[in-house]
């Protein structure tokens, strides 16, 4: 039997309303409030051993201090998933269910699940982060949203493939599931167009999302004096592909140092990408990762220095999920070998 | 301009004797086709076979898919034109007059790798679901290139055989009654206009992937990138006036028979006359460089603007650097206060969490969405493998040591033919 552990507020703990909302996290064995609901629906499957009770208002004055606090709770326990709320349309609620669930999940990698109403300022706050199920606006709403909940919660805690959000309830935002349509996607698009040149309400099959935009930096004071690196998109590699950098969707980046290297040959150097004739890159890496110019930049005073290693991964198809993360590790590596700029050529 | 499409139904495909078709059989003479396609000194060999719905059989890495077509004119169009005009038949406007379809199958072209952008064919299994080859008779024409063949003569030593194998076959279909006719009619813009005058005019945008370097489309011959954007009459399409010659990802790129069966515009022909009016199609391309980007999106703006339409579709081809010409192409036609719908796919990440797209922007509010193409999945073993599948830890959806020790192989579905369409080909979709 799955094991869950169920994070609820002041109010629905019984301990009071607003009077109480300073109340302090405290976790009581089994299920409570909400929970007991939850616990039906859950039948043989699961159950909630244990049940955190926090005011509204203490989270959110304290949050720090209430997350230590649950989280050593949540550590204490282990559970299969951890279940927070519903909290409807209670914004300060909706605030601390999102946050610890955000909290359970970086920091103790335990599967977890909340709901709130899709305007809940938490759900804005939240909705990239993990799976939200969608709730009415008040505690009406409680017996549509428990098995909602307690399905996905199931399939969550066991790790199963979860489905598309329109299949699951959770609200769209956080991850993209492919499913099957009834009507092609040339006919959906049809359908969609009417409505729209009519003025009826359609649903987008994909919201767009605030985009990641990075402001540039001020620009390098001295550059004869600069430490510069290259690092690419483009998939240059040592001949051989030796770290095996994929064509598409890299899954990694690799770093190679270019000591002593003036010049990037067809004997010595290649593209992994998959996204563009590998020809002309082939022949004459340079054309896509320009050490052989650097180097004579370098020995003609223009730059400071070419830093010895390089960074390279394939664009192609790959996750700006995954580019960031690769990025932030190896900017890391360039800060501290004292490098003062970086040329980012793509393909 | 009037077309008749005449579907003939295919139901089997057998290798023999005489090259014909009989009751619904397509007969091929492999040696008689065999020997007209090597006429291109630099394919060394082709070897035949038949790949049927429901098969324990893989068809990797695969080129080009084409259907077999034929204009059968009979002199009331007066035109001398055949399928694939500018390419493997002359120069002529096509999309007039009357066509035969073999309908049911495919050819399908395989062979050593060019790039890394060749997919993959499931005849059944779950890989059978992604693509929509895996419900059509394929007839598979796996090449040998000469040693030392430059990739891009290759890619289009390759593409010629594709098509003229295709047109080969077709013209078997003539003098054969056709199973069932569609007309498809598109007036002239007077016309069209005063037919319909209380119908909304709408138009279809379609990218056409042109980033070069064996990322090409052709259209009437003319390598695309090279093009203004302009317009073209939708029954031209089905014709063959668009060919594919392109290597992106397997699941986006629009194929040869993608193009023949153009889905856009067959469903904005099913509403014609009835909830909408389908009054141009334009055609536009999808440069690598930002001039050529604000070029051609802007002429497609001033197109959509000159012809007065009221709503228009927008399809993609291919992701990522074509993302900005997606969003361009939207951004400009919805600021002349004319609604869009764009139809992309996402790379949204293995586990969909990620950003799906390379460029957005708000006023692309109508989105259909052919789905994630880093969702992973495992292809069964297959029995059967046409070509080869040593190229599949390498291509893109492919990673290093993607084959199970039990003969399955693990992908992205974006390694699959198809699989992702952004003409909206398929039913998939994301959420």
């Amino acid at each position: 039997m799955l094991k869950i552990l169920h994070y609820i507020n002041q109010f629905y703990g019984g301990i009071g309303g607003e009077e109480h909302a300073g109340h302090l996290p405290e976790m009581r064995e089994g299920a409570v409030g909400p929970g007991t609901a939850f616990v039906a629906a859950f039948g043989a499957d699961a159950a909630i051993t244990h049940t955190i009770i926090c005011g509204d208002s203490y989270f959110g004055e304290n949050t720090e201090a209430a997350k230590e606090a649950i989280l050593d709770m949540v550590r204490e326990v282990k559970p299969d998933l951890f279940l927070a709320g519903p909290a409807f349309n209670a914004g300060r609620y909706g605030f601390a269910c999102g946050t610890i669930c955000d909290a359970v999940k970086a920091e103790l990698d335990i599967p977890v699940l909340t709901g709130m109403y899709e305007e809940n300022p938490g759900a804005e706050a939240f909705v990239d982060k993990m799976h939200i199920v969608a709730t009415r606006d008040s505690a009406v709403g409680m017996r549509d949203a428990v098995p909602k909940m307690a399905k996905l919660a199931l399939k969550l805690a066991r790790g199963e493939k979860i489905g598309a959000s329109i299949e699951e309830g959770y609200m769209p935002g956080y991850m993209r599931v492919n499913f099957f349509e009834e009507k092609r996607g040339s006919e959906r698009a049809v359908d969609m167009l009417l409505a729209k040149m009519k003025g009826e309400p359609f649903v987008t099959e994909f919201p767009m999302p605030d985009f990641d935009r990075v402001d540039a930096l001020p620009p390098v004071v001295d550059i004869t004096k600069a430490k510069i690196a290259l690092v690419t998109s483009g998939g240059i590699v040592p001949k051989g592909n030796p770290d095996r950098i994929e064509a598409s969707s890299a899954s990694k980046y690799g770093e190679y140092d270019i000591t002593g290297v003036t010049d990037l040959t067809e004997a010595t150097y290649e593209t992994a990408h998959g996204g563009y004739d590998p020809t002309y890159a082939n022949v004459d890496s340079d054309r896509v990762l320009p050490v052989d110019v650097l180097r004579e930049m370098e020995a003609a005073g223009k730059i400071g220095a070419l830093h010895n290693k390089f960074y390279t991964t394939t664009g192609n198809g790959t996750a700006v999920k995954s580019s960031a993360a690769f990025a932030i590790e190896f900017a890391a590596k360039l800060k501290n070998d004292g490098v003062d700029a970086v040329i980012l050529t793509s393909t | 301009m009037k077309l008749t499409i005449g579907n003939i139904r295919i139901t089997d495909i057998v290798l023999g004797e005489q090259s014909k078709v009989e009751n619904s059989t397509l007969f091929v003479n492999s040696k008689e086709l065999e020997a007209l396609l090597l006429e291109d000194g630099n394919i060394v060999s082709v070897c035949f076979d038949v790949a049927k719905p429901g098969e324990s059989t893989r068809i990797t890495p695969v080129k080009d898919v084409i259907e077999p077509r034929t204009k059968v004119c009979d002199g009331d169009c007066n035109c001398d034109c055949g399928i694939f005009p500018g390419v493997v038949s002359k120069v002529g406007t096509v999309g007039k007059g009357k066509t035969h379809v073999l309908k049911g199958m495919a050819v399908v072209t395989t062979g050593k790798i060019v790039g890394f952008q060749e997919g993959i064919i499931d005849m059944s299994g779950i890989g059978a679901e992604y693509t929509p080859f895996s419900q059509t008779i394929n007839l598979v024409l796996d090449f040998v290139p000469r040693d030392g063949l430059a990739a891009h003569d290759y890619e289009r030593s390759l593409r010629l055989a594709g098509l003229k194998a295709a047109n080969y076959l077709g013209d078997l279909a003539k003098n054969i009654k056709p199973d069932e006719e569609i007309v498809y009619e598109f007036l002239s813009m007077a016309e069209g206009a005063k037919k319909y005058p209380n119908l909304p005019r709408v138009g279809y945008v379609q990218m056409l992937q042109s980033q070069g370097l064996l990322h090409d489309t052709y259209v009437y011959g003319v390598d695309m990138k090279q093009s203004l954007t302009t317009m073209i009459s939708p029954t031209e399409v089905f014709d063959g006036a668009i060919i594919s010659g392109n290597c992106v990802s397997a699941c986006d790129k629009n194929t040869t028979y993608h193009h023949q069966n153009n889905p856009v515009v067959t469903d904005l022909f099913a509403r014609h006359g009835k909830d909408l009016n389908f009054m141009a199609m334009i055609i536009t391309n999808e440069n690598v460089y930002l001039a050529d980007k604000e070029r051609s999106s802007d002429w497609t703006a001033k197109l959509v603007e000159m012809l007065g339409l009221d709503g228009v579709i927008i399809s993609q081809e291919g992701f990522g650097n074509p993302d900005t010409d997606l969003i361009m192409n939207c951004k400009k036609i919805e600021a002349l206060g004319v609604p869009t719908v764009i139809i992309t796919d996402e790379y949204a990440g293995r586990d969909g969490t990620s950003q799906s797209l390379a460029d957005v922007d708000v006023s692309a509010n109508a989105v259909v969405t052919g789905g994630n193409a880093n969702e992973v999945i495992t292809l069964p073993k297959m029995n059967k493998i046409i070509g080869t599948q040593e190229y599949v830890d390498v291509i893109a959806g492919g990673f290093e040591n993607n084959v199970q020790p039990d003969g399955s192989i693990v992908v992205e579905i974006q390694a699959i033919i198809g699989a992702t369409n952004e003409m909206g080909f398929n039913k998939m979709s994301a959420r």
